[in-house]
Order: C-alpha cells, then sequence, then structure tokens
C-alpha cells in the first residue's frame, strides 16, 4: 500500500466530507433554529442538481447552472418555509416528520412528472476536467480538488455569517431563546425564512456541484440525507462547526474504510471472505463511529445540553 | 407510479372458437424509477412492442414498477398472483430482487420467464420446470468477456462488480475463463454512485486492464469518474456495462471499448431488422440489449400460447421448452435448465453519426450454454 494511495483516498473522503458538509450546514441550522426535522431535505438537494442540469442544458454555462441550483433551491425552500413549515413550529416532531416526508414524495413525482425517469447529465465544464499532479506524484481530479475548495470557502462564509453579523447574531440568539427574541423585536418569522432558504439553497449547491459527477436523477438526494443526519447527530445539532468536523470524520471513516478493512482482514483471512467480512462491515463503520460519539458526547461533539 | 396496460379486445365472439379462449394474464414486475429506470423501460418497450405487432387479442399485460427494491417487488408479485390472478409473470432485472420473488411465484404453479436476471442458484440447485431464461445465465457474458481478455494478451486485470447475486456470478463468470492473474477484486455497493475510491485502487494496483460489471446508472457515474480521473488502462466489460443508454451518457469516454453481448443491432437476421427498424419507428430511439431481450421474451410466450393452453401447464411448459420463435439474436436454444444456448458477441464501441452505439467485431463463444446445467435436476 503505497504513500500515494492514502493520500488519494484520503483526498476523496475530504471531498466526500465536504458534500456532506453543505448538506449537513443547512439541516443543522433549520433543527437548531427552529426545533424542526426536515426530511425534504434530499429533495432540495436534488431540486438544486435538476435546475443546474436544466439551465445547463439550455445555456451549456456551468456557472449559470451552480448560480440556478442556488436560486432555484433557495427559493423552493423559501415557499416550503411559507406554505407548510410555518404552521409546524408549534406541533410535534413526528408531525413534521409526516409533513416533510409527504414533501419527499410530492417532490418525487413533480420531478419525474417533469423531467422523467431517465437519469440527467451534467458535464464538468472543461476548465476543471481532467486530472492533475500535486506534490508526491500524486493525480488527482482537478474537479474533486475545485468541491474541496470550494467546500472549504462556503464553511468559511458561514462562519463569518454565524459569528460577525446581525443576521448571525440574530441566528444564534434564535438557537438559544426563540421567544426571547420575537420579545426584542427581531422579526422573527423572516428570520426563519432566511435561514431555511439558505439551508436549501446549500443543499442545492452540493446537489448541483455532485450531480457533474455523478448523475442526476429522481430519489438521489435521500440516501445524502442519511449520511446527513449522522452529521448532524455526531457534530452536535445546530453547530455548524460540529457539522465540518462532523462532515470530515463521517467522509474519511467512510472512504479510508471501504479500502483499508478488507485489506486489513486480507492480513489473517483468504481474500474472498477477507474482501465480503471487510466491506460489510466498513458499511457499518459511520454508524459505529456515530455510536462511539455519542457514547461519550450524548450531545454530539460540539453540541450543547 | 401506477401504469396499467390492458390489451384486451371488447371481440370476444371472434375468439370463441380458439383454443385459448379464457386470455392469458401477464404481470409485469420491473424497474420504472431511479438510477436502473433504463433498463426497465426497455424490457418494457420491447416487450409491448412485440405484443402490439402480434396483433394478439388475448393477452393481457399488468405493469408495476419495482424501484429496485426486493420489497417492493415480492409485495407486486403476492398481488399480481392473488387478486389479479395472473398466469405468468416477467420483467425483473436485478438478481436479488429475482430470487426473492422467483421461487415463491413458481412453487404456486406461476409460470415466471425472465427477461433479464438470470442468478446461478435458479440455473443450478434452484431450477424449477416452471422458471424460463430468456436472456442469459448471469455468468454468462462475463465468460465471455474472461475469454476476450485472454485473446487481448491481458495478464493482469482489476475486476470490480456490485455486491449483489449478479455481481457475484459476473466475477466467478469472468474468473471461469479468464487465464491471467488479478491485480485486484472489489465488490462495490449496489447503486453507488461515487467510484473515487476504488479508481484510487485500480491506479494503485499495477494493472494492465480493467473488468467491471456496472449496470444503469451506476455504468455511467463509474465511466465518468473514470475518464477524469486520468487513469488510461483499457476496459473490458459485459454489454451491460456499455448498453444504448449508457453510451448516450457517456460519449467518448466510452470509444473503442470492447465488451461482450448476446446481441446486437448488426446481427444479420429478418426478425433483428425488422425489430430494430420497428423499435426506432415507435419509441425514437435505438434499441438496446435489454429491449431485445424483452421483445424475444414476448415472441416466446406469444409462441407458446399459439399451440397450448396456459391452464394445461404440461402442454404449456412444452411448448415453451420447444423455443419456436424467430429470436432477434438468430439461433436459440434451451439448454436442459431452462437457459438459452446461444453465441455470445464481442463489441466495440463506435460513433455513428452523432449517436454512440455498438458494432460487432467477433463470435466470442459459439453455442454457448451455462455452467449448472448439471447441478440441476428437474
Amino acid at each position: 500500500m503505497s504513500l500515494i494511495l492514502i493520500i488519494e483516498q484520503t483526498l476523496n473522503g475530504i471531498q466526500f466530507g465536504v458534500m456532506l458538509f453543505l448538506m449537513a450546514a443547512g439541516l443543522t441550522l433549520i433543527f437548531g433554529v427552529m426545533g424542526v426535522i426536515n426530511l425534504a431535505h434530499g429533495s432540495l438537494y436534488m431540486i438544486g442538481a435538476f435546475a443546474a442540469a436544466a439551465v445547463a442544458g439550455a445555456t451549456g454555462s456551468f456557472l449559470l447552472a451552480l448560480a440556478a441550483s442556488l436560486v432555484v433551491a433557495a427559493i423552493a425552500g423559501a415557499l416550503i418555509e411559507l406554505t407548510v413549515m410555518r404552521r409546524l413550529y408549534d406541533r410535534d416532531h413526528l408531525d413534521q416528520v409526516l409533513a416533510t416526508f409527504a414533501l419527499i414524495l410530492i417532490f418525487s413525482e413533480g420531478t419525474r412528472w417533469a423531467f422523467g425517469s431517465f437519469p440527467l447529465f451534467l458535464d464538468i465544464p472543461d476548465a476543471l476536467s481532467g486530472p492533475i499532479t500535486l506534490p508526491f506524484g500524486v493525480q488527482y481530479p482537478l474537479y474533486r480538488l475545485a468541491i474541496i475548495g470550494i467546500g472549504l470557502v462556503v464553511a468559511l462564509g458561514l462562519f463569518a455569517l454565524i459569528s460577525r453579523t446581525r443576521i448571525g447574531m440574530q441566528i444564534r440568539a434564535g438557537e438559544s431563546d426563540r421567544e426571547m427574541i420575537g420579545a426584542l423585536g427581531v422579526n422573527i418569522s423572516v428570520l426563519y425564512t432566511l435561514v431555511f432558504a439558505l439551508g436549501a439553497a446549500l443543499a442545492g449547491f452540493a446537489g448541483a456541484l455532485i450531480g457533474a459527477i455523478q448523475s442526476v436523477q429522481v430519489g438521489m438526494g435521500e440516501p445524502v440525507l442519511i449520511l446527513a443526519f449522522v452529521v448532524v447527530v455526531i457534530g452536535g445539532i445546530g453547530s455548524i462547526k460540529g457539522a465540518l468536523v462532523g462532515a470530515l470524520l463521517v467522509g474519511l471513516t467512510d472512504t479510508l474504510g471501504r479500502f483499508l478493512l478488507p485489506s486489513f482482514f486480507g492480513l489473517f483471512m483468504e481474500p474472498s471472505s477477507a474482501m465480503s467480512v471487510g466491506s460489510s462491515l466498513s458499511s457499518m463503520s459511520i454508524y459505529i463511529l456515530m455510536a462511539a460519539v455519542l457514547l461519550f458526547k450524548p450531545t454530539g461533539l460540539y453540541g450543547s445540553a | 407510479m401506477k401504469l396499467k396496460t390492458i390489451l384486451m379486445a371488447a371481440s370476444v365472439a371472434a375468439l370463441a372458437h380458439t383454443a385459448q379462449a379464457e386470455g392469458v394474464k401477464v404481470g409485469m414486475i420491473t424497474t420504472l424509477s431511479g438510477g436502473g429506470a433504463g433498463l426497465g423501460i426497455d424490457v418494457r418497450d420491447g416487450f409491448m412492442l412485440a405484443i402490439a405487432q402480434s396483433g394478439s387479442t388475448d393477452i393481457e399485460v399488468v405493469i408495476e414498477d419495482d424501484q429496485r427494491k426486493p420489497d417492493v417487488a415480492v409485495q407486486l408479485a403476492d398481488r399480481m398472483i392473488q387478486s389479479d390472478k395472473v398466469d405468468i409473470l416477467t420483467g425483473i432485472i436485478w438478481s436479488n430482487l429475482a430470487m426473492a420473488v422467483v421461487p415463491s411465484a413458481t412453487a404456486q404453479g406461476k409460470f415466471y420467464l425472465s427477461p433479464n436476471a438470470g442468478p446461478s442458484p435458479l440455473a443450478g440447485a434452484g431450477c424449477h420446470p416452471n422458471y424460463f431464461n430468456v436472456a442469459w445465465q448471469n455468468d454468462n457474458l462475463h465468460e465471455a468477456a474472461g475469454a476476450y481478455s485472454n485473446d487481448a494478451g491481458y495478464s493482469n486485470t482489476f475486476i470490480l462488480a456490485p455486491n449483489y447475486p449478479a455481481g457475484q456470478d459476473a466475477l466467478t463468470g469472468f474468473k471461469r475463463f479468464f487465464e491471467g492473474a488479478l491485480a485486484g477484486e472489489i465488490y462495490t455497493k449496489l447503486g453507488q454512485t461515487d467510484y473515487a475510491a476504488e479508481i484510487a485502487q485500480i491506479r494503485a494496483s499495477g494493472a494492465d486492464s480493467v473488468f467491471f460489471f456496472l449496470p444503469g446508472g451506476m455504468g455511467i457515474s463509474f465511466l465518468k469518474q473514470y475518464a477524469d480521473s486520468g487513469v488510461d488502462l483499457p476496459l473490458v466489460g459485459p454489454a451491460f456495462s456499455f448498453d444504448q443508454g449508457i453510451l448516450q451518457a457517456v460519449g467518448d469516454a466510452a470509444l473503442g471499448v470492447m465488451n461482450t453481448s448476446q446481441w446486437n443491432k448488426d446481427i444479420d437476421n429478418a426478425a433483428n431488422a425488422a425489430f430494430v427498424t420497428s423499435f426506432q419507428a415507435e419509441y425514437g430511439r435505438l434499441p438496446s440489449l435489454y429491449a431485445s431481450q424483452g421483445f424475444d421474451t414476448a415472441n416466446l410466450l406469444l409462441s407458446a400460447m399459439a399451440v397450448a393452453d396456459v391452464n394445461d401447464a404440461d402442454a404449456f411448459r412444452a411448448a415453451l421448452e420447444a423455443a419456436n420463435f424467430d429470436s432477434v439474436r438468430g439461433d436459440f436454444a434451451f439448454a436442459s435448465n431452462h437457459h438459452p444456448i446461444q453465441d455470445i458477441y464481442v463489441r466495440e464501441v463506435i460513433k455513428e453519426g452523432d449517436v454512440y452505439t455498438n458494432r460487432i467485431v467477433a463470435t466470442g463463444l459459439t453455442d454457448h450454454s451455462n455452467a449448472y446445467v448439471a447441478e440441476c435436476s428437474m
């Protein structure tokens, strides 16, 4: 096992983690500020990817496609907040889960109706396609490197937004005491719509970025949604920093587990059974990680009790 | 999605004197949504094209989407058998779904005609007189790919497939014929969309070629990411990794790749020429091998209906075993375990005008049967 392989797999893990962060950041903000479990977050990821694929198909511009994913997902998020979520803040979590699950079905069938069942394809822009050579002779696809860069910039931007701006102050205040900031004259319903639209835009953006290396299809958001929930639980509900650390942990555990575990079992088992034991264990690895974190920190790494 | 197609004529009077006055009811369970939708849609369209062309008025087809989920497929099969009272089931694409549905359906006395999935247990010890596979036994195309890799002079191949029955059959089949060494062997998750970790291992493995079996959306994701990774080892695969649906999405990255198939649009016989032309006219796209399998399945069924009543199971089974229909593949016969004996070709991905497609460059295996005939006793 060479150093080059380990570096490449680590980069893969970070890239996966950064993508999960974009999903989990919105999820954790919405849960932290509004106390709402939004299962439809995966649908927003799908909406962003479809918006990007449609715009890229019509204009041929990847930048316009990315912009479209942000705008369309934000609008969809704001509409969901105004029409559905607003009625659910005072209800218990079960009602919220039911309503947002219904939204998943509505969005999936709606998208199938509009775009059909066949996957759509979004091409990597020419400027970012192909591999580049990094130090130590590592060859790595430029586009995946760009995703890592973009994700880290978004993370920095979110930290700045939360800790340095007025809106961020209100969001933090909303997390600690919802009634009080309303009493202090902050327009809480506008704040909620904003936070929801921001989370939706991030999810849609992630969908568009990933759509270019995978395929854009109905139901693409749900597997990511499950992992994003794992990230939120590991990082601590409501914490952006937790979402970043949790996402990178999950991304690295999943990617490295997938290739290290089978070779580890290969040391003392025959190849085929090592392969099967290794791959079944690696698909459990992130849940084992989650259980271990919860054992020592029941509120997540950066969660407050 | 509920899609119910009924081709039942009102003119019952015209049928009164024919043998099968009651008509035959077919339940089709196939994948019409998600990353595997292209396969199910092609099987369905090929099947329904043959039914429409036959002008047969005594066959009714109920079509449902299994979403590539075994539990959904089992529920659909139960409902079709118990409330819809179908005589024949067909349509399943994925071997894990076939393993969940077929044994119980055939045990209840229903016929199952597989237009795709051919898992090894159903060809060997678990074979059943009422189970027929019209496509291939799962190992077949991969065996031909292994034989082709020998001919191409590859001696150190990296192989990967999804971790489900057809994926295991794929690697087993490839290894049965491939004589070189393996640089690595990986099972991926069924439905996986990101292959960065696997591609990194291929890069580090020192292989001289890559064999992969990734049908549907999985193949599209893999090929796009492989092309972007800068790894330029030659690829070999079964037709499932390079079918008509995948090629349009992947484009130039697949040009020149060799793959193995029991069917291609340029197989020279009258039935195939008519099929390719009429499929294009009807649906506005080139047929894939899945469409050809759906088409053959329907024609096999129609050929049996012409000589036997489905309610007379023994006569109907004998009519199916005779396989007296014009297959678009040319010569076609059933082995004793009800899986095809057929030629398997080596194809190359080419570009015709703006369309990516395959052409046959050689015959890989002639009159090829399967490795499980001896294990099947019925």
